[in-house]
């Protein structure tokens, strides 16, 4: 027993002494990310290669890493933050734990639209969240828009997750923009009234379910789709197979999309070293990794995207202004809960 | 219920008479005391500060919430507990009873392995569920293609409803009510059950009128703590698209943007527990019982024979089955098709950073109940034992907004710090807490230490307070009685309580995702990274590796429990 509680002691001691030590590391960066560590952790290893330069890094989900990052105040470790979704990225700006940057490099590769005007946040890479329908149950010509799915012709056909998740309440973000807010409420209600089924699991979850037979249309982000296409079970190839992709509103605004991104924070100590990070995540080599290895779409076009991103062609996306998404969002929920979708 | 009174249960409060034990008593009063509330307090002040938010004011939130969801937060919530108490408390006893008074085929194998489930996480039980039952999954496809019938043409129960969260808590959960019933089962005197079994009782009635009253506090810990874990559990409610009060508070949180409301949210839920904890406390107060007899010897075990010990053997394997094999076998499955990109160099790590961090853990708590129950022991007055209570709240509040209360002091603490250093001496001293392990092991300590701080207080109350009261006459300080005289005693439940928190930090996920220093993951931190970007299969590993360091302390738990009746 004893030896335990000494061996003990001294664990939680050495931790104590491993954070301190970690200050007086020249050369790095300390990185919040909220993408998950397999995600990123090959580009952040090339990046320490290239450069020298240590990354550290903590992931964990987006909301409480912003909570630690808030509570943390002027004394953050943290110089950069990574996270999926722009209305989280804004959450952060208004939080007010970000800086603006200023990078030749960053404003030159990275479109007007997917960064934040004055840099408190860049896009790093694009993720569409199209309609997916089961081959030979529905017909493409009868699909149109996101809006046309609360017609009562697809009841108990549409499979779509939990309204808990941040990818719909930026797509409902994105139609309260253009649509307002009744009409995008009875949309919604609409939409729930065509459900196969109560909300539940993640986007494959949702894909499978149409390839099982539960619905024929289900929404999802491609990323997913692609990973299921070229996934080494067989079972995922099969279901994915089932389905064919849909790119709605390709007559109006384009089909809704959202970015992952990464931003300085307010309080960093790194600041350059973050900087150059965000630059080499931009750089033609890191996107041409997230195109291949993550299969999403490149922030920069002059990247190839992967041979399954290829094959599903060129669609127009939605333009709106990104930080829309992040204004619009506490409606958005609040519109889903009135709405019923759980 | 009252015949037993003047024999089996010492119900008077102890009555101390000697001067001395008086007067040390009053000395001893002000440090235990003290270190009570001190540490008592420092458990609060996470629950405090997020409950802080609660008296600010909120805008039309409420009446959003009201209007909206807060019936079916409250409906499924409410779902859940019921559901939960009636299987654990079904499958707990039934099979704690059997396998303490019956013999029959396998029973020495079931009285350990009934532990096991304990060591699956409830979210990574309810997602090898969903593989494998699912409209997906490998038996509704199967039973599409052999019968030739396309979905809706047949029944299948759909796992990820109220029903089948209410089933995966229950088989993950009910080993806590197993362990304190049959614990307690074992150390009923056997001259009791006998004497009503020699009066005429059949087995069935001396179960119902003699040993499950006897019982019945440590039943109630038990369903008490699975009752914490059920309202606090995130992963599984969420998984499965059931709104809670805990998801509830995240949405009012994040999705909503009003922190107010979530503290409220939280204070409520806050309420109901201590209500289950006060429960829990006066039903142990009503029954207190004390060893009173020395002849405590191994029952005569009923041999079971034909139908009714296949009956027996079936009721303590279909939860085992269900609750560990089951989901193993699929967990096996997939890790077969998957370890080989997953274990590598740093899997290693994630081992010993996980067992690291549930021995300290364990350790610490169990220091801190000993100095906690021995306290409330030395001077049972009514703010100590509200400080015990309020340092047990932590069990039930979802784990990410004991995080959150964790950050907050910390955070406040190491800043105000710096700030001064800075003022003071021209010097930053950043931040000395938060986000270091230190920060981690006291998340652990306030969401955990009901756990230990509740088996030692079960073991307290069964050593007779004259016990003390001799040790100290002979010149022991109450330091020593509690090392040299009690613990020895309490042994095996001190072995319990270290190893329930082992294998509750093993399992651990949200304060470690949030808390965690820099470069540092464990086996849980990994396995959910994988299983919530939808990739279950590649989670697998590290999940029954999870598993499997738990089932070490586990088989040791069992072992201790039987050792007690040799």
């Amino acid at each position: 027993m004893n030896t335990i509680f000494k061996s003990a002691v001294f664990f939680i001691a050495s931790g104590l002494l491993a954070t301190f030590s970690a200050q007086t590391f020249a050369d790095e960066v300390n990185v919040y990310s909220a993408r998950k560590e397999a995600l990123i952790k090959p580009l952040l290893n090339d990046f320490t290669q290239q450069t020298g330069i240590k990354v550290n890094l903590v992931t964990g989900k987006a909301d409480a890493l912003l909570k630690r990052l808030e509570t943390e105040g002027i004394n953050t470790p943290a110089d950069l933050l990574i996270t999926t979704d722009a209305s989280r990225l804004y959450r952060a700006q208004i939080a007010g734990v970000l800086q603006p940057v200023k990078s030749e490099a960053l404003t030159r590769i990275i479109p007007a639209t997917y960064r934040e005007p004055e840099g408190y946040w860049f896009g790093l890479s694009l993720r569409a969240r199209p309609i997916f329908y089961v081959k030979g149950k529905i017909k493409p010509e009868q699909l149109s828009d996101y809006e046309s799915l609360a017609n009562p012709v697809f009841k108990n056909k549409i499979c779509i997750r939990s309204s808990n998740n941040i990818y719909n309440q930026s797509l409902v973000a994105s139609m309260i923009e253009v649509n307002g807010i009744e009409t995008t409420e009875k949309w919604a209600k609409g939409l729930v009234a065509n459900l196969a089924r109560s909300p539940k699991g993640g986007d494959r979850d949702q894909i499978r379910a149409a390839a099982a037979g539960q619905c024929d249309i289900a929404i999802a982000n491609t990323y997913y789709y692609a990973a299921m296409l070229s996934s080494k079970k067989q079972a995922d190839r099969d279901a994915a197979g089932k389905l064919e992709i849909f790119w709605p509103n390709q007559t109006n605004r384009g089909t809704h999309v959202n970015i992952s991104g990464a931003a300085v924070t307010k309080h960093a100590k790194n600041t350059v070293n973050a900087i150059k990070l965000i630059e080499f995540m931009a750089s033609k080599t890191a996107q041409e990794w997230y195109a291949n290895a993550n299969h999403e779409y490149p922030v920069r076009s002059d990247v190839e995207v992967s041979e399954i991103l290829k094959s599903w062609g060129k669609f127009k996306a939605d333009s709106v202004n990104l930080s829309v998404l992040g204004l619009n969002n506490p409606k958005a929920v609040r519109l889903m809960d009135r709405a019923g979708w759980k | 219920m009252t015949w037993y009174n003047s024999t089996m249960y010492d119900s008077a409060p102890a009555t101390r008479t000697t001067f001395l034990s008086r007067f040390f008593s009053k000395i001893t009063f002000d440090r235990w005391h003290i270190t009570v509330l001190v540490i008592a307090f420092i458990c609060a002040l996470p629950i405090l500060s997020v409950l802080s938010f609660v008296f600010r004011p909120t805008g039309e939130v409420w009446q959003h919430l009201a209007d909206t969801v807060l019936t079916e937060y409250v409906i499924n919530s409410l779902l859940l507990i019921i559901g939960v108490s009636f299987g654990t408390l079904t499958m707990g006893i039934t099979t704690a009873w059997l396998t303490s008074v019956c013999r029959f085929p396998g029973r020495k194998v079931f009285q350990w392995m009934l532990l096991l489930p304990m060591a699956l996480p409830a979210y990574i039980i309810a997602y090898t569920y969903t593989g494998m039952f699912d409209v997906a999954g490998p038996v509704q496809s199967g039973i599409r293609t052999w019968f030739d019938v396309s979905y809706g043409e047949y029944w299948f129960p759909e796992i990820r409803s109220v029903w089948g969260a209410t089933s995966m808590l229950s088989l993950v959960l009910f080993p806590y009510v197993y362990l304190l019933a049959r614990a307690a089962f074992l150390e009923q005197s056997v001259v009791a059950l006998e004497a009503s079994r020699s009066l005429g009782s059949g087995l069935w009635r001396s179960f119902f009128q003699v040993a499950l009253p006897m019982a019945r506090p440590a039943i109630i810990t038990g369903l008490s703590l699975v009752l914490m874990e059920t309202l606090a559990d995130f992963g599984t409610v969420q998984y499965f698209g059931i709104s809670t009060f805990t998801t509830g508070i995240f949405r009012t949180w994040f999705g909503l943007g009003d922190s107010t409301a979530a503290a409220q949210l939280s204070a409520i839920l806050l309420i109901f527990v201590f209500f289950l904890i006060t429960i829990e406390r006066l039903s142990r107060k009503q029954a207190r019982y004390h060893h009173v007899s020395n002849r405590e010897k191994a029952y005569q075990r009923i041999t079971l024979t034909g139908k009714k010990a296949w009956l027996a053997t079936s009721a303590c394997f279909l939860p085992l089955f269900f609750g560990f094999i089951l989901p193993v076998i699929q967990l096996i499955v997939w890790a077969i098709e998957t370890y080989e990109d997953m274990v590598d160099k740093e899997f290693i790590s994630l081992v010993m950073n996980s067992l690291g961090l549930a021995v300290a853990a364990a350790i610490l708590a169990l220091v801190l109940a000993l100095i906690m129950g021995y306290g409330q022991r030395l001077q049972k007055t009514p703010l100590i034992q509200f400080a015990v209570r309020v340092s047990s709240l932590g069990y039930a509040i979802p784990a990410t907004v004991i995080a959150v209360g964790v950050m907050l002091p910390m955070a406040w603490l190491d800043n105000t710090l710096d700030s001064w250093m800075r003022v003071q001496f021209n010097y930053s001293t950043g931040l000395l807490f938060s986000g270091t392990l230190f920060a981690l092991m006291f998340a652990y300590m306030v969401r955990f230490l009901a756990v230990s701080v509740g088996t030692v207080e079960a073991a307290l109350g069964k050593i007779k307070l004259s016990m003390d009261d001799t040790a100290r006459s002979l010149g022991l300080k109450p330091l020593q009685v509690l090392t040299l005289v009690h613990m020895p005693i309490m042994r095996r439940s001190l072995i319990t309580a270290v190893l329930l928190v082992f294998v509750d930090v093993l399992k651990e996920l949200p304060a470690t995702l949030i808390l965690r220093p820099f470069n540092f993951n464990t086996l849980a931190v990994k396995a959910y990274e994988l299983a919530s970007d939808e990739r279950l299969a590649d989670a697998s590993t590290a999940a029954l590796s999870i598993v499997l360091a738990g089932i070490i302390p586990v088989i040791l738990l069992s072992q201790s429990i039987n050792r007690g009746r040799s």
